[in-house]
């Protein structure tokens, strides 16, 4: 297609005469435009991370440290603490990691280390894309009829019969904890699935045939040698992953529950600092709630931010070639 | 700042110039905003899908519902035409509104204590039950004050959940409100407000009256406290409550109406019935406010917002009762009708 | 199916060995994993297609949402179609240009700059911005200057988050277009924007359109940033008022009372994610075809 337009202004005039002053112009307005558009990008974070910073800063300031550690959230008093939100948005995050990071990497593993034919893994690998693919909204429609009328009696069992462990200590009446856990794993899963098959597929193919070489099953040379090989590009998907989960707002927003509890158990509701913008944001009064929400955003954007980071810097340092995704 | 500024003045300037391209809604109508209460929701939509049936499009209403406290909220911000809240508004609020605040109460509710128990129908709540459930003290629904109340009927042994709002709510402050009316316990651990902290264990929040009457529905053994439309509607069982003279009142429109009657409507428009007496009065019912500015951005706005008042004073109470609603009192509507020519 | 695997191929299989037996069984586990893995997107697919396609009629499409009283059956959501395709509209028509200029500059004219490097870095900070930031953001500059929620409010949410998406892709197509083009296009004597605009965008142009597309798709999905911002309506589009969206109409009805709200909500969702996955095929074939 191209090569067909290269042809046509071979036939035209133009060819080889110097530019002309209109062509100068506009070559440099182009270029100026693409600088601008450039910088802009740098002012819009830097913008956005001042917007949210300066109208959270008074608050921030009139609150005090005791903003991050303690636990009430009243407006009528004017007292703000995000404790339980921080804690419920690590404790959640790190949950959905410890499921969606597992299942994630197991099936890179089956995808990248040749347990299938081509068609069936060319199958797989998209329909673990597609589920990226669903809006979050739509997996809280789902969690909400159908995910806790179907885990709430197995729930409800474990707290029956061990509700003496830490985790199963309250009942499940509807949404919480758990819910919310699943349907975020259920969306990290991919990102950690995608990421670390690109880490396994970065191992040159002459490390597995040198184990298989010395004897090795095709397990012992996954868990040997592939694993330790490939576990920086690994251990960036999980923290890829783990930010992720940090920011998603509307899963935990429709299922986490809305309550400022520190609690360790599952079944509990809970609240993170997504839900908690989500619900709060547009109900706040003006003056103190507003810049107490406004600081809570910003201990999000802080948190994710460095996550993010860090995620994309050991992924970039450990699969050649990762930092494209 | 002075970034922040210029950045303002290109925005506004983008902003302004696509107006220009799309001005296409105006032509012959005027648009009204409002944002505010859930609680009366369904019958605002209702009222203004009909009203701009009636006029030919010429005033034409769009009302979200946020919420009380976000109503409030984006009446003092102006980003509405017009609020609705159920707990009216503080003297604090009204005075961040420069241009003057006129109340007018349009419809009113009885707020009831909906229930989810299979087979149960008209469970008989005494008034020192609600209280110790909502505080969180009566837990399970065989607890024997409760089964004292409802001889005869099977109460199961599964645990109390009780359903409250997740956002700041008119609808919370008239429970709370009554509540704290019928029980000392209740005022001094929780007390009334738009949103409270309450003690109970088993909870499980829900946005709005819709969320509230969701979760009640999806959550085996819950009970939660929504307006009686949204319950009816969704055909959910109801409470019987025991009112101040010690009867037991099912919800519906004439304990509604005899507990409205105690009502004095006062000059600015602002009355809460916290417990009515009366034999035959529900005992938890509300009025419901539209908030308006006394001085609006353009007369024609101003007379659109007359008429749509009008409307919902004449024509609108008719169609409250079957939508749930207590129509308001002969006495009410003239006040009301007399106080919308302070919208100017 | 071991014997896929041709190392394996010389050697006597004696399954029960502990080192095969313990190779089988975590094979099985993989599988079991993959599997179980599989079951929630077909799960909600299931769910979409019997709970949504219940209701899944053309008056979907053209009619308004129904009140409280009306009866079940009837309504739809054509306003939440509209304001969904003209808010997502109004955040491409930001994004795509802002993207794919910014874009150019990284890829080509100046990639190893301090400035480009910096740029790079904030588009990929960017992407990992909690969605209900960039509401928060956009209601604090245009909510609150315009003084009402507006669908430029919730086009300009989106637009921030595909910004990024658009550019770090745009420049990853960019970069992909084979030297020689670049090198014919300067011998010809073409400034460097002649090269640009005439060659080697039209080469990278499906890599780009494939960014876009995903972009869209996800933009189209989200909620958080249309929640305070365009909030929602009950009448037809009007740009300067409340707009209604496929994303928050599924949000608002997730948690109504009313079967007839849910099973609305079930539909939007069911025609959501038929429009994302769609995007994702397009996209996806368009990609494909650009291996060089």
């Amino acid at each position: 297609m191209a090569d067909n337009k290269f042809l046509g202004n071979a036939g035209g005039r133009t060819l080889s005469k110097p530019p002309t002053p209109g062509d100068i112009f506009f070559d440099k307005s182009f270029r100026f435009l693409t600088r601008a558009f450039t910088w802009a990008t740098v002012f819009l974070l830097t913008f956005i991370v001042y917007k949210i910073g300066g109208e959270a800063l008074p608050a921030f300031s009139d609150l005090g440290i005791k903003f991050l550690f303690t636990s009430t959230w009243n407006s009528s008093q004017d007292v703000y603490g995000i404790l339980p939100q921080i804690w419920g948005t690590l404790y959640s995050s790190f949950l959905a990691l410890l499921l969606g990071g597992f299942f994630g990497i197991t099936i890179a593993i089956f995808i990248t280390q040749d347990f299938l034919p081509y068609r069936v893994e060319f199958v797989l690998k998209n329909i673990i894309e597609l589920l990226a693919a669903i809006p979050s909204v739509v997996y809280g429609l789902w969690g909400i009829y159908v995910l806790i009328p179907l885990i709430r009696p197995v729930a409800n069992f474990l707290h029956e019969y061990l509700g003496w462990i830490p985790f199963f200590s309250t009942r499940l009446s509807g949404l919480g904890l758990l819910p919310a856990v699943l349907v975020l794993s259920i969306m990290i899963l991919p990102t950690v699935a995608a990421v670390s098959q690109d880490a396994f597929k970065a191992i040159p193919h002459k490390t597995k045939e040198a184990a298989f070489g010395m004897g090795t099953t095709r397990w012992e040379a996954i868990l040997r040698v592939m694993l330790p090989t490939a576990s920086g590009g690994i251990f960036g998907a999980l923290v890829l992953g783990f930010g992720r989960a940090l920011g998603e707002t509307m899963a935990l927003a429709m299922l986490v529950g809305s309550m400022s509890t520190l609690t360790l158990s599952f079944f509990s509701p809970a609240d993170t600092i997504s839900a908690l913008l989500a619900n709060t944001f547009p109900e706040a009064n003006v003056g103190l709630e507003t810049g107490a929400l406004m600081s809570a955003a910003c201990v999000l954007l802080l948190i994710t931010l460095i996550v993010n980071v860090a995620g994309a810097v050991i992924v970039a340092k450990a699969t050649p070639g990762g930092d494209k995704r | 700042m002075k970034l922040k500024s210029l950045f303002n003045v290109a925005l506004s300037a983008a902003v302004a110039a696509s107006f220009m391209v799309v001005g296409f809604a105006t032509a012959g109508t005027t648009k009204i905003t409002g944002a505010g209460a859930s609680f009366p929701a369904p019958i605002y939509s209702e009222w203004f899908k009909d009203l701009a049936k009636q006029n030919n499009g010429e005033i034409k209403v769009d009302y979200q519902s946020i919420g009380s406290g976000s109503g409030i909220k984006n009446f003092i911000g102006h980003t509405v035409d017009f609020g609705a809240s159920d707990a009216a508004m503080k003297q604090s609020e009204i005075d961040q509104v420069p241009e003057g605040v006129q109340l007018l109460p349009m419809t009113a509710g009885e707020i009831v204590l909906a229930y989810n128990l299979p087979g149960i129908e008209g469970l008989k709540l005494p008034r020192d039950v609600y209280p110790e459930i909502f505080l969180g003290n009566i837990t399970k629904w065989n607890d024997a004050k409760i089964v004292a109340a409802n001889p005869g009927v099977e109460l199961p042994d599964t645990p109390i959940t009780v359903v409250v709002r997740s956002d700041k709510s008119g609808t919370t402050f008239g429970f709370t409100g009554h509540l704290s009316a019928i029980s000392s316990d209740f005022q001094s651990a929780v007390g009334q407000g738009k949103m409270v902290q309450w003690p109970a264990k088993n909870m499980v929040k829900g946005k709005k009256n819709d969320g509230v009457s969701s979760a009640v529905r999806q959550t085996p053994g819950a009970i939660g406290y929504t307006e009686y439309g949204f319950a009816k509607l969704s055909r959910l069982p109801m409470a019987c409550l025991e009112n101040k003279a010690g009867k037991f009142v099912c919800p519906g429109p004439e304990g509604g109406a005899a507990a409205l009657a105690n009502a004095v409507l006062p000059e600015n428009m602002i009355v809460f019935i916290n417990d009515p007496a009366g034999d035959a009065s529900y005992p938890i019912a509300t009025f419901t406010w539209m908030l308006f500015y006394k001085k609006n951005k353009s007369a024609e706005l101003a007379t659109a917002l007359r008429k749509m008042v009008e409307y919902c004073l004449d024509e609108g109470q008719k169609i409250a009762d079957k939508a749930g609603y207590i129509p308001l009192p002969e006495s009410v509507v003239e006040k009301v009708r007399a106080a919308s020519n302070n919208i100017q | 199916m071991n014997r896929t695997n041709p190392q394996r191929l010389q050697l006597e299989r004696q399954p029960m060995e502990p080192r095969a037996l313990k190779s089988i069984v975590l094979s099985a586990i993989t599988i079991v994993c993959a599997v179980t893995a599989c079951i929630p997107l077909f799960s909600v697919l299931l769910m979409l297609v019997y709970r949504g396609g219940k209701r899944l009629t053309l008056e979907l499409f053209y009619t308004l949402p129904p009140g409280a009283f009306d009866a079940p059956g009837v309504g739809g959501f054509g306003n939440a179609i509209a304001g969904t395709a003209f808010m997502v509209g109004i955040a491409g028509l930001i994004s795509i240009p802002f993207g794919i200029l910014a874009a150019v500059y990284l890829a080509e004219l100046d990639p190893h700059s301090k400035i480009s490097e910096i740029a790079r870095f904030c588009a990929k900070t960017m992407t990992g911005l909690p969605s209900i930031i960039a509401g928060v953001f956009a209601y604090a500059i245009v909510v609150l200057t315009m003084g009402h929620y507006s669908s430029w409010a919730g086009g300009i949410a989106l637009s921030l988050l595909m910004i990024p998406t658009v550019m770090l892709t745009a420049e990853e197509a960019i970069k992909m277009v084979p030297n020689p083009m670049r090198e014919a296009a300067y011998g010809m004597g073409c400034t460097p924007s002649q090269s640009l605009i005439k060659v080697i965008l039209p080469v990278g142009m499906p890599g780009i359109i494939t960014g876009v597309v995903l972009a869209v798709a996800r933009a189209a999905g989200e909620t958080a940033p249309l929640l305070f911002t365009a909030l929602f309506s009950e009448s037809w589009l009007s740009p300067n008022d409340p707009t209604a969206s496929l994303a928050v109409l599924i949000y608002n009805w997730s948690s109504s009372p009313y079967p007839n709200l849910i099973e609305l909500a079930w539909a939007a969702s069911l025609i959501l994610v038929v429009l994302v996955f769609i995007l994702n095929i397009v996209s996806r074939s368009i990609g494909g075809k650009t291996k060089l």
